[in-house]
């Protein structure tokens, strides 16, 4: 039983990692935006305010990958061992 | 002559104290409630009543009823909320010459202001204390924080719940079109995109709820990993001080608070506002309503002004 348990809590470890990779996305993406809106400001330096707050909505928009990933790797991290372990004790308890 | 009209200075005390006292009974909560345990770690919410308490937390879900910090602190923050909005509002005169009747003037002029450019003036009167109330719950709860205690915002159920209340006004206001048109949004670019249409109704409130949610909650996170980091990292350079007095833990983690909790509340709670403007401003259309209706002019009319 210990080494069923320790291949599901390694594997939740893993699993939250790797579904971190998703981070990539959001990142690439907002670095994109606010390069652009940075151009917009060099441009327009008058409409600095617009700009900003419509990146910043965008951004945010943006992030929800990134955060569904996020619920996820904290889901594996903080949930699934708990349910997985006790899974596993009642099955092999049996 | 002013003397009838002045505001009484019992009914402001009772107010203030009607803010303060609910976010002082929260951190009184934590207190008690919160167990004896070493150094900092990352949980959810206390349970303060359960109806089951041996029961575990995945049958408790199912079966019985369980009443949680961030349930009891979302209440409590609104009774602040209420108290902060009476008392605003106490005593308004026709020609605002105190500050609160200046204050709460601003507040109602922006949001109008903020739904009239994303909305229309159409959606003026019947938005504005519905988006100023998620804006103000949304950014006092993430505003908790400050406190200690744990912040409904972190809490799936919570925004959750907010989501579902949004998305039941967007399919409100959609329906109000009436239910041809309402279906025919889904099923106007054929049967395939119909379906993806439909999941991607379903997606709205999921987005926006882990949106929320999980914003506040990774600040929630960072922050205590920094926090025991620097315990740890102030206990191997400091030595047996270092671990009686952690140094390095006191001040530090408030920069990452500063932008964690004040920032990144401020701005979802805004999204959050922003998107449910953006998706019932989208849902039901001033223009699209005037154009089926100009056969009744004067309901039009009526409703606009």
């Amino acid at each position: 039983m210990e080494l069923a348990l320790a291949i599901v809590f390694g594997c939740c470890a893993l699993g939250a990692g790797i579904a971190m990779i998703a981070g990539i996305g959001p990142a690439i993406g907002e670095g994109y935006a606010v390069a652009k809106s940075c151009e917009a400001i060099g441009r327009q330096p008058e409409s600095k305010s617009s700009v900003t707050s419509t990146m910043v909505m965008g951004c945010a928009i943006a992030e929800t990958t990134g955060l569904y990933a996020l619920v996820i790797a904290i889901l594996l991290i903080f949930v699934a061992p708990g349910l997985m372990g006790n899974l596993i004790k009642t099955l092999s308890g049996n | 002559m002013t003397e009838p009209k002045k505001p009484s200075r019992l009914v402001d005390v009772l107010l203030i104290l009607m803010m303060v006292l609910p976010l002082a009974a929260a951190v009184v909560l934590h207190v008690l409630f919160t167990p004896q345990e070493e150094g900092v770690a990352i949980h959810g919410a206390w349970v303060y009543y359960s109806a089951d308490p041996d029961a575990d937390l995945s049958q408790v879900i199912s079966t019985g009823f369980i009443i949680t910090e961030s349930l009891i602190n979302s209440w409590l923050v609104m009774i602040s909320i209420t108290g902060l909005a009476l008392f605003l509002t106490h005593g308004l005169k026709e020609k605002a010459t105190t500050v609160r009747q200046h204050v709460a003037e601003w507040i109602v002029e922006n949001v109008e202001k903020l739904i009239r450019g994303n909305m229309g003036d159409f959606h003026v009167r019947p938005f504005a204390p519905f988006v100023c109330a998620v804006l103000a719950l949304s950014v006092f709860s993430s505003l908790m924080s400050l406190l200690g205690v744990f912040t409904p915002t972190s809490d799936l159920s919570i925004i959750a719940g907010w989501a579902l209340l949004v998305f039941i006004v967007i399919t409100g206001y959609k329906a109000c079109n009436g239910p041809r048109v309402y279906v025919r949004t889904f099923t106007s670019d054929g049967p395939v995109v119909a379906v993806l249409n439909v999941i991607g109704e379903f997606s709205t409130p999921v987005s926006m709820a882990f949106r929320h949610y999980g914003n506040v909650m990774s600040g929630a996170v960072i922050g205590v990993l920094v926090t025991s980091f620097l315990s740890g990292l102030s206990s191997s350079l400091l030595g047996a001080f270092g671990e009686a007095v952690p140094l390095l833990r006191i001040g530090i983690p408030a920069v990452l608070s500063v932008y964690f909790d004040l920032f990144s509340g401020a701005i979802q709670a805004y999204i959050f506002a922003m998107l449910t403007m953006l998706y019932v401003g989208g849902g039901f259309s001033e223009d699209d309503w005037i154009r089926r209706h100009s056969a009744k002019p004067k309901q039009t009319a009526g409703q606009t002004a």
